[in-house]
């Protein structure tokens, strides 16, 4: 019996570095390769000061603090940022102060989108060329910074906030964050 | 047959020719041939985030033009090629560059293909190894010359009681 263990251990190697590799290989498959982790999580929101859609003035990062906020990155061009949006008022109802980052849209699209879906948005800023998203790691719409009232970014969310693990890895964040 | 074979070859040329010369064209002004350098370099090295397999250079993403862009104009403002780096890892993070960063978290990633090789090395060798003794045997001892004769005799016995019966 001693004898016949080692050497059958020996025989079942190629199968158990097999099983072991393809382990590994299926937990790969299952990563989302799109979620890229931000390097701005616990940073202070990086500095801007934009336009606004709709008023005169201007919305910077200072006007940010105080308050959890969240700040959606958004476009009319944006067919994700549709499926969220759903989603994005019920927020803006239960009393989460929301910043709109209107990203690389035509201001006159931007106001027709609003009027027929409805404004989920306290502010919007306008990003027209998009200068001010690439200091924010932004690579596409819709994403969604929280920000704690000290102005630091505390979650970031990619892709729609209508996805059930997007929405829930929010609250939970959120529901750590000082009101 | 043979023009068959040459019409799929003659496909194949025709469909990556195409492939190509779908590269994006943009015009920018440098300064100097090495400033010229620096943003082939940059582009080529830095990953356009959106289209994930592509480089900042080859692609035509909205993004990869704002990329494009403000790498040229970090460097028409003078900065070095490792402070548009630093600026990009700070935003984007590692995942931007093509040649991941040497540290801890990436030391399995840049040393696994040899640590493998070498394990690999290791095997050739004792399997070698072990051909080798096997040939080598030119003297049975004589612990095994006594065990093959009491084997014999063992042998004899069972014949002789088969024999009885």
């Amino acid at each position: 019996m001693e004898k016949i263990q080692p050497s059958l251990l020996k025989r079942l190697m190629p199968l158990i570095i097999f099983i072991a590799l393809a382990a590994l290989l299926a937990i790969g498959l299952t990563l989302n390769p799109r979620l890229v982790p931000s390097p701005l999580i616990g940073k202070p929101a990086p500095e801007f000061d934009l336009p606004l859609l709709f008023n005169e003035g201007s919305f910077s990062n200072k006007d940010l603090m105080g308050q959890v906020t969240l700040v959606n990155v958004w476009a009319s061009w944006c067919f994700a940022c549709r499926q969220e949006h759903e989603t994005v008022k019920q927020l803006s109802r239960s009393g989460v102060r929301i910043i709109g980052l209107n990203y690389k849209d035509e201001p006159d699209d931007a106001k027709n989108w609003l009027a027929k879906l409805g404004n989920p948005y306290q502010v919007i800023a306008v990003d027209y060329n998009g200068r001010i998203a690439i200091d924010w790691g932004v690579y596409g719409a819709p994403e969604t910074f929280l920000i704690d009232k000290a102005g630091i970014i505390r979650h970031k969310v990619i892709g729609p906030l209508s996805s059930k693990e997007n929405y829930d890895e929010l609250m939970s964040v959120m529901s750590t964050l000082e009101k | 047959m043979q023009s068959l074979l040459f019409k799929t070859v003659f496909l194949f040329i025709v469909a990556f020719a195409l492939n190509v010369s779908a590269a994006p064209v943009e015009t920018f002004k440098f300064d100097s041939p090495e400033t010229e350098k620096s943003f082939h370099k940059l582009s080529d090295e830095l990953r356009c985030l959106v289209c994930q397999n592509q480089n900042v250079a080859e692609s035509n993403a909205g993004l990869a033009k704002d990329l494009r862009l403000e790498i040229y104009t970090m460097l028409s403002e003078g900065k070095s090629e490792d402070e548009i780096v630093e600026f990009m890892v700070q935003r984007y993070g590692d995942y931007v560059l093509y040649r991941p960063p040497f540290k801890p978290m990436t030391w399995l990633l840049w040393f696994g293909p040899i640590i493998i090789f070498f394990i690999g090395i290791y095997y050739v060798v004792r399997f070698l190894k072990s051909q080798g003794t096997d040939t080598q045997i030119d003297k049975i001892s004589d612990e095994d010359i006594e065990r093959i004769k009491n084997l014999h005799s063992e042998q004899g016995h069972v014949k002789q009681g088969s024999k009885k019966v």
